[in-house]
């Protein structure tokens, strides 16, 4: 769950509002802000405040350190987009393969994150999410490790081929 | 069980505890598949041993080609490689419109053997590649299944079903050097690593997944199937409320890398970003990202907030991107659904719209019977083994249903479907083979039968085993010895009949090679009709290096690979108005088609005629098509209806309309005809018609071969008249008829259009 929350709590302001589905969490704080009054119970801008607390609270130093590093992908993200909405997409290729990159970088991380939290919740340090799942049987933190760096060298493999 | 053990020793039992060893189980199971590979590989063979080590049909034509290319030349010239000799004023980029994957395979395959030192013709392995590759298709179904079902018979019956099944089989016969030939497997392969990264949720399997993805893609246009119902059985998922993390870690991983990979052939290219076949798994990608977050924010908040937040928040991105497909769509980013696919969902599309898709036979809608003739008791045991998916109803039984579904839907669509819906009938219907047999097989009787003999020999045995009776589940089972003996054989009966029909049904109906047909002689041996290979080795020994065929497009491939001459039209149809165009000279007028003819600098005109033989799929027969193609660019010149008689007939003989009389089709295939009958006794054998006494005539063209059997027609296109007359009036005067005078002596050439 770490990665998701990143993309909204830790940088809702620099991303504005890109249409691309893994910054797609983004646009929603906006929206929210944008409407004063919501019907429900509590206002939407508390809720916002009270996700950011929960996670300033519950995540581990190392889990943020990651989250940086995807924020900052998703920042670079952003700017690719950007840029080819602005200035045009002529090398279609580099772009793609730049902006896929970013993306398929910030999944990949963003399920290291997992194995991370999954590693915590073995030494007992998080026990808030306990309802979240036994659901990796296998994942060790070497393994989480191992799979992320595959998967990342795939990933570069085919971007670097495609960019031209 | 302990009982049974104890008090007797026989054989059988004997053969059963050995059985039960768990080393010699994973033997026999790798022994099994070897044989079952062998079967699968031996069934493909029929063509071979009846006629020889030869490439089948149309399409494998150009693979075979292309490999040679490949082999040739290297992998580089490969991919950059224009072909001038096909579509012939304009060329093909065919290096960027081919799915490498086949080519490079068996150039893979070849350099290695080369490297070991085995000395093989690259035709061999071309011939060979489709029966290897259902060796290891039947080993990947064996692996899928084996994720559906605990039970060990099931991997093993699917395997040997896969192995034999006449409707993979159709496509992978030796010779048949298809894109198919590969593509199964992959497939197969794909889904079950699709699988194995769902139930594990792990980077790595997903990576694999995105990789043999990125290989299938490379392979076969059909990878759209895989690219459609991955996404959908992660939609079904989460609509039935089983998001999990690691459906989320398997599908991100599968896309993000899996897209990429695809991108990476130069035929697909864009394609993943910019049609609509490819945006559900785009939009499943987005909607994964968006539950994943919704499932954080709903363990960080209360539950009335989180209420609030889903309402605005799901709304208003849902909103934004319906939006954004809309408007990308409208302006053009996102090519809206193409022909093809339009042509799944209304089976009348195609006729209406793009005959050139529609006049493919293996484009028509299925006929029932084809079901059962490609899948024989497969077919009624499929719904069974979808309703055993059902009663377990794990992630992975969910894949099976939703492949079920949407498999049996586009194979009732389209003929050559039939190949994605096997491994899923044949994976259902293992499933439900391996529960009747699981249940039927076991000759002991179920515990509590034992229990009732025990009671009167042993009561304190008998007391234990009670009390572990209440313990376990209620065991219900089958005591009757009669009716698990009737059912096993029935079902052994089943299977036998199914092996049978298997051979007869690749012998029979998949095995020839239909470049050389067989036919049987009065006496019952076998006649070989050799007709084309005849006709395209003569094109390749009298005519000149670049001398350019004219044929319907059906024949271009096998002109180019087996005479290597260069072509106006092949089967990879990416131009349709220059094929309306060869459509047009075929449906016109001698007047009318020779100017067309000199300007594509045509030397020769390639026909197929049947008559003489009853050779059915000949191009009279396949005429209308070239009409309705034709008419689809000019509809001013050709025109259908003109073709039919009064009455609306199709027609050859007298009755037959003066357009179709007139038509260079026509004339081209019964000219002379007529000679080789006493007069008035000319037979067409294919419509069972009798022929005008007098035959047509032919002024621009002349005849220069015709095969054994008539089969093949090949006619030399005249030059212009030497003394400046038209082509009519120099064969009338050839004939005897005498003209007032020549107009002109001599002057410069000019193209003549009427």
């Amino acid at each position: 769950m770490a990665p998701k929350k990143s993309a909204a709590a830790t940088t809702p302001a620099p991303v504005p509002a890109p249409t691309t589905p893994t910054t797609a969490p983004t646009p929603t704080p906006s929206i929210a802000v944008a409407k004063p009054s919501a019907s429900g119970p509590q206002s939407i801008n508390q809720v916002a405040w009270n996700i950011v607390d929960y996670y300033q609270k519950t995540t581990p130093q190392r889990t943020k350190l990651i989250d940086v590093f995807m924020a900052f992908l998703v920042v670079v993200g952003g700017l690719q987009f950007a840029y080819c909405i602005l200035a045009g997409n002529y090398p279609f290729n580099a772009f793609l393969s730049g902006f896929s990159a970013t993306v398929g970088q910030f999944v990949l991380t963003g399920m290291f994150s997992l194995g991370e939290l999954d590693e915590r919740r073995q030494s007992g340090l998080d026990e808030t999410t306990e309802a979240n799942k036994a659901e990796f049987p296998s994942v060790s933190p070497e393994r989480a490790f191992a799979d992320y760096v595959v998967g990342s060298l795939i990933l570069h493999f085919f971007c670097v081929n495609f960019i031209n | 069980m302990a009982v049974a053990t104890g008090t007797s020793s026989t054989p059988v039992d004997l053969l059963v505890s050995v059985g039960k060893n768990q080393s010699t189980k994973t033997l026999l199971r790798v022994i099994i598949l070897c044989f079952i590979a062998g079967a699968a590989i031996a069934s493909r063979l029929f063509s071979v041993i009846r006629f020889e080590s030869i490439i089948h049909e149309f399409d494998p034509w150009f693979n075979f080609r292309a490999t040679k290319y490949l082999v040739a030349h290297g992998f580089y010239d490969f991919w950059d490689w224009f072909d001038d000799r096909t579509w012939h004023p304009l060329g093909r980029v065919t290096g960027g419109t081919l799915y490498p994957g086949l080519m490079v395979t068996s150039g893979v395959i070849y350099h290695l053997l080369r490297a070991l030192t085995v000395p093989v013709d690259i035709r061999n392995i071309c011939v060979l590649l489709a029966p290897a590759f259902s060796g290891l298709t039947a080993f990947a179904s064996y692996l899928l299944t084996n994720e559906m079902t605990t039970s060990p018979s099931a991997g093993l019956l699917a395997a040997a079903f896969m192995g034999i099944a006449p409707g993979y089989i159709s496509r992978s016969v030796a010779g048949s050097y298809d894109n198919e030939a590969i593509a199964i497997f992959l497939l197969v392969f794909t889904f079950y690593l699709w699988i194995k990264a769902l139930k594990l949720g792990s980077v790595l399997w997903g990576a694999l997944c995105a990789l043999f993805y990125g290989y299938m893609v490379a392979s076969w246009g059909g990878y759209a199937f895989i690219t459609c119902l991955v996404p959908l059985h992660a939609f079904v998922l989460i609509c039935m409320g089983r998001f999990s993390m690691r459906l989320y870690v398997s599908y991100t991983t599968w896309y993000a890398l899996g897209t990429l990979a695809s991108m990476q052939i130069p035929f697909v290219g864009f394609l993943p970003v910019r049609t609509s076949e490819h945006m559900p798994a785009l939009g499943i990608f987005g909607f994964l990202q968006l539950v994943a977050f919704l499932e954080y924010v709903r363990s960080a908040v209360p539950s009335r907030q989180f209420q609030t937040f889903l309402y605005v928040g799901l709304g208003g991105v849902f909103g934004i991107s319906v939006l954004a497909l809309v408007g990308l769509t409208t302006l053009g980013y996102i090519a809206p659904w193409s022909g093809r696919f339009y042509s799944l969902w209304d089976t009348g599309y195609a006729k209406i719209h793009i005959p050139i898709i529609a006049s493919v036979s293996e484009h028509q809608p299925t006929a029932w019977p084809a079901f059962f003739f490609d899948l024989n008791f497969l077919i009624w045991l499929f719904p069974a083994g979808v309703y055993l998916c059902f009663q377990r109803l794990e992630d992975e039984h969910v894949f099976i249903i939703v492949y079920a579904l949407f498999g049996s839907y586009f194979a009732g669509v389209m003929v050559r479907l039939m190949l994605t819906l096997t491994p899923v009938v044949c994976v259902a219907a293992a499933i439900a083979v391996s529960q009747v047999l699981d249940t039927y097989l076991v000759a002991r009787s179920p515990e509590p039968a034992d229990n009732k003999e025990d009671d009167s020999a042993d009561t304190k045995k008998a007391s234990k085993h009670g009390v572990l009776r209440t313990a376990s589940q209620p065991v219900v089972g089958i005591y009757n010895f009669l009716s698990k003996g009737f059912i096993a054989g029935c079902m052994t009966l089943y299977l036998l009949l199914f092996v049978q029909h298997c051979t007869w049904v690749t012998s029979n109906a998949y095995s020839s090679p239909s470049v050389v047909l067989a036919s049987r002689m009065p006496d019952g041996s076998q006649h070989i009709i050799d007709d084309y290979r005849e006709a395209y080795q003569w094109l390749r020994q009298n005519t000149k290096e670049d001398a350019k065929i004219m044929s319907w497009w059906d024949y271009g491939y096998q002109i180019g690979g087996m005479a290597d001459r260069p072509t106006l039209v092949d089967n990879n149809t990416w131009n349709n108005t220059h094929i309306a165009t060869v459509g047009k000279a075929m449906s016109s007028r001698e007047e009318v088609s020779y100017p067309i003819m000199r300007q594509h600098e045509v030397d020769y005109v390639l026909v197929v005629f049947g008559g003489l033989l009853g050779y059915s799929g000949d191009d009279i027969n396949k005429f209308l098509w070239m009409v309705r193609i034709a008419e689809g660019i000019w509809p001013d010149e050709v025109k259908e209806r003109d073709f039919f008689t009064a009455r609306g007939e199709y027609r050859v003989d007298d009755q037959a309309s003066e357009t179709m009389k007139n038509s260079l089709m026509y004339k081209m295939s019964y000219y002379n005809y007529g000679s080789l009958f006493p007069p008035g006794q000319a037979q067409d054998r294919v419509r069972g018609a009798r022929l005008p006494d007098k035959g047509p005539v032919l002024n621009t063209l002349e005849e220069a071969y015709t095969s054994e059997n008539w089969i093949i027609r090949i006619y030399k296109v005249k030059d212009l008249d030497n003394v400046g007359r038209d082509h009519a009036a120099a064969a009338s005067f050839e004939r005897g008829h005498k003209k007032k005078k020549a107009t002109k002596k001599r002057g410069p050439r000019v193209l003549r259009v009427d």
